[in-house]
């Protein structure tokens, strides 16, 4: 096993892919040759030629058009948005068309053999169109799965899973992690099941949910919380839909309390969803009211950056303002 | 990387190019009377294609006029027909192979009627009932069928166009000698999506057929008020696309046009556009009232350019049809969808469980929950709900 970062397993889980799967193809803004602005694609066009990795004309909506027919006709479809605050143009193609082809047909069609790959996040001085997360505008859409990997492992084996899944996928890649994270990864072929959460740490008083980039934050917050004999569950999400209503509930049924972290803007975020259905699942056991933290309901700023974001210490306070309450 | 261009004049003072000055000649076979343009040239047309041309030339009559009345009826809440552009989705859809996939904006219901859809399987969409193939989740005209090659309609205007790029391109990956084939309108060509789609299968060289059917309105917005330029068809040199316009009322044209694009298509792995210059004699949907916004004058010119007429009258001077055999299929297609039409309004609404199937390949927990929880409502109040209640 070798120590790779993140970029690095993503390359190894579409090359393995190329490989073994002569349908699949991959595109999207300078993919090809270069490798993709983060370079998540380096080397591929070489190995598999032009005509499975390819670079697109400019155009997020073509792209996701494209990848809707490729799918129609029985292709995995791979598509590269080169930052997840560029998918807006393509949203009409992803929301109207990849999350419904199956159901408006009656399974006549589908495009099930679609993954669209994202960059998201901040941390990167980035600015707003640099910075988001848009998860949150999937998760409404019946249809799309959404996942969201914490690390090197994890992006390898959930990216196999979401390319072979019979569903489209929006996999949203932690880019502040792509390089920062390296981690222990296998050489070969393995899959993490969509739609399971991961408890990553097992604890007695309050169970701490997030997932992506976040979760070196609440782990961080956990260990804070340690010192002050609070003893925290840790949680990762994971797949946002469908998403692990069960893992979380058991915990939370454990822990008598809930904190949510996200990146994203708290109005209409996902810890909105997560903290109803949690209440309704786990109310006799809810010691404190679930608690939030997430980004200002702002658009994500350039240099309030630090301050902007649901950082360890914000999430430190929450946690002991739940455990007080 | 160079740059794709061509055949480029240094010039030392200031020279526009002309935007009137891109000219488009239109090609013509038949006339109004059913004879031939002389030197003309004719498309491979033989007896037993013109015969099922205008088999389903007379079906999709009967069925516009059948169901636009039976919308009115309250029968079926919607309805579109395709009069007066027949001749260019059906004169397209004959040059085609069955293994070349149509995607469709929604008023090409004579192509799939020409690929085998049946009188039963048009009404059971429309009726929205148990054995639509759709499962009754979409609008009447919403037609698809996997096994026809005929990818199902979406509402939303022009999402075909960059799908279509990505079928075309799929079908050279798999080494077929097919292409792909999408239909939209003047009006769908001004959607972003078209652009998308049309660069995208230049750039990446997709066989994929474009064919536009101008027809005049997109419903109540003429194409003066649509684009400016020589229509749609002087797009396609721009986007490095090879392209014709045809008189999309004349099925020969249309016929020759489309089989010539589809051996161009397959032999060069690149896109053809076409455009079919027709006129949309019905209303936009039965939602729609044209009398609003066009004149009886207008639309009575243009009934003199039927292009279902203009081709019987071709089949009859070649001795391929007589009008008795012709009136006689009106009255056979008329029986028949009045029978169908009867029979698929009678049938049941899909089962209830289907209400939650195919949103995934299989239904999540969430998914089952949610369908246990309204089943155990309707139960409770059956009465309010007796279309669905105890159906699965």
């Amino acid at each position: 096993m070798a120590k790779i970062n993140m970029l690095q397993a993503i390359n190894d889980a579409l090359s393995l892919v190329l490989e073994t799967d002569d349908k699949a193809i991959l595109f999207g803004e300078d993919v090809g040759h270069f490798g993709g602005v983060f370079r998540a694609t380096s080397g591929l066009q070489e190995k598999y030629g032009k005509e499975r990795c390819f670079n697109t004309p400019l155009t997020e909506q073509g792209i996701a058009g494209f990848a809707n027919g490729l799918a129609s006709n029985g292709m995995t479809a791979i598509a590269e948005i080169q930052f997840a605050d560029y998918i807006f143009p393509a949203i009409d193609q992803i929301v109207n068309e990849s999350a419904k082809f199956r159901y408006r047909s009656g399974n006549e069609f589908n495009v099930g053999g679609i993954t669209y790959r994202t960059p998201y996040g901040g941390g990167i001085a980035g600015g707003h169109y640099h910075s988001q997360s848009p998860e949150a505008y999937f998760t409404q859409t019946a249809g799309l799965k959404v996942v969201v990997p914490r690390n090197a492992y994890q992006a390898k084996g959930l990216l196999l899973a979401s390319i072979r899944d019979k569903n489209p996928v929006v996999f949203f890649e932690p880019k502040r992690l792509y390089r920062a994270n390296i981690g222990e990864v296998p050489d070969g072929d393995y899959e993490i099941e969509l739609g399971k959460a991961e408890v990553v740490r097992e604890g007695k008083d309050i169970t701490l949910l997030a997932w992506g980039a976040q979760m070196e934050i609440i782990e961080e917050a956990a260990d804070m919380a340690t010192k002050q004999g609070i003893s925290c569950e840790v949680i990762d999400l994971r797949t946002l839909a469908p998403w692990d209503i069960e893992t979380v509930a058991a915990s939370v049924k454990k822990t008598g309390r809930l904190l949510i972290n996200h990146e994203a803007p708290l109005t209409g975020g996902f810890a909105g969803e997560i903290a109803a259905t949690i209440q309704e699942e786990c109310f006799l056991y809810l010691e404190s009211p679930i608690s939030r933290v997430c980004g200002l309901d702002t658009p994500y700023p350039l240099i309030h950056e630090k301050e902007y974001m649901p950082d360890a210490l914000k999430t430190f306070e929450a946690i002991k303002a739940t455990v007080k309450f | 990387m160079s740059n794709a261009t061509s055949h480029n004049e240094t010039v030392h003072r200031v020279s526009f190019l002309d935007k009137d000055s891109v000219s488009v000649p239109i090609l013509k076979i038949l006339q109004a009377d059913g004879t031939v343009y002389e030197n003309a040239v004719l498309p491979t047309i033989g007896q037993e294609l013109a015969t099922k041309i205008h088999d389903t030339c007379v079906f999709t009559r009967v069925l516009d006029e059948r169901m636009l009345g039976a919308q009115r009826q309250g029968r079926i809440s919607f309805y579109m027909t395709c009069t007066g552009e027949e001749a260019s989705i059906i004169g397209s859809v004959a040059s085609l192979d069955s293994d070349d996939v149509i995607l469709a904006q929604y008023r090409e219901h004579a192509a799939i009627r020409y690929r085998g859809f049946s009188t039963e399987q048009f009404m059971n969409q429309l009726f929205s009932n148990e054995k639509d193939l759709g499962k009754g989740r979409q609008m009447p005209i919403h037609y698809g069928s996997a096994e026809l090659n005929y990818q199902t309609i979406s509402s939303p205007l022009a999402t075909q166009i960059p799908q279509a790029s990505g079928v075309g391109y799929s079908l050279k990956m798999q080494d077929k000698r097919n292409v792909a084939v999408c239909y939209f309108g003047e009006g769908a060509a001004s959607e972003g999506d078209f652009h998308a789609g049309l660069n995208m299968a230049a750039v990446l060289k997709s066989p994929t057929i474009f064919f536009c059917r101008n027809n005049g309105y997109a419903i109540s917005t003429p194409t003066s008020e649509q684009f400016m330029g020589n229509g749609i068809a002087s797009r396609g040199p721009g986007y490095g696309i090879h392209t014709i316009r045809v008189d999309g009322n004349d099925m020969l044209a249309v016929l020759a046009a489309t089989q010539q694009a589809r051996a161009h298509a397959i032999h060069n792995k690149e896109p053809v556009l076409i455009e079919a210059m027709t006129y949309r004699l019905g209303a936009h949907s039965s939602s729609d009232d044209p009398s609003g916004y066009r004149s009886k004058e207008e639309e009575a010119k243009w009934q003199t350019h039927d292009p279902v007429k203009r081709f019987k009258l071709w089949m009859i001077n070649k001795g391929w049809l007589t009008e008795k055999q012709d009136a006689d299929l009106y009255e056979k297609y008329r029986k028949e969808v009045l029978a169908e039409l009867k029979l698929a309004e009678k049938r049941p609404m899909s089962m209830l469980d289907t209400i939650v199937e195919d949103v995934y390949d299989a239904p999540t927990p969430r998914l089952q929950q949610q369908l246990k929880s309204l089943k155990k409502h309707l139960n409770k109040y059956p009465d309010s709900y007796p279309k669905s209640v105890g159906r699965g």
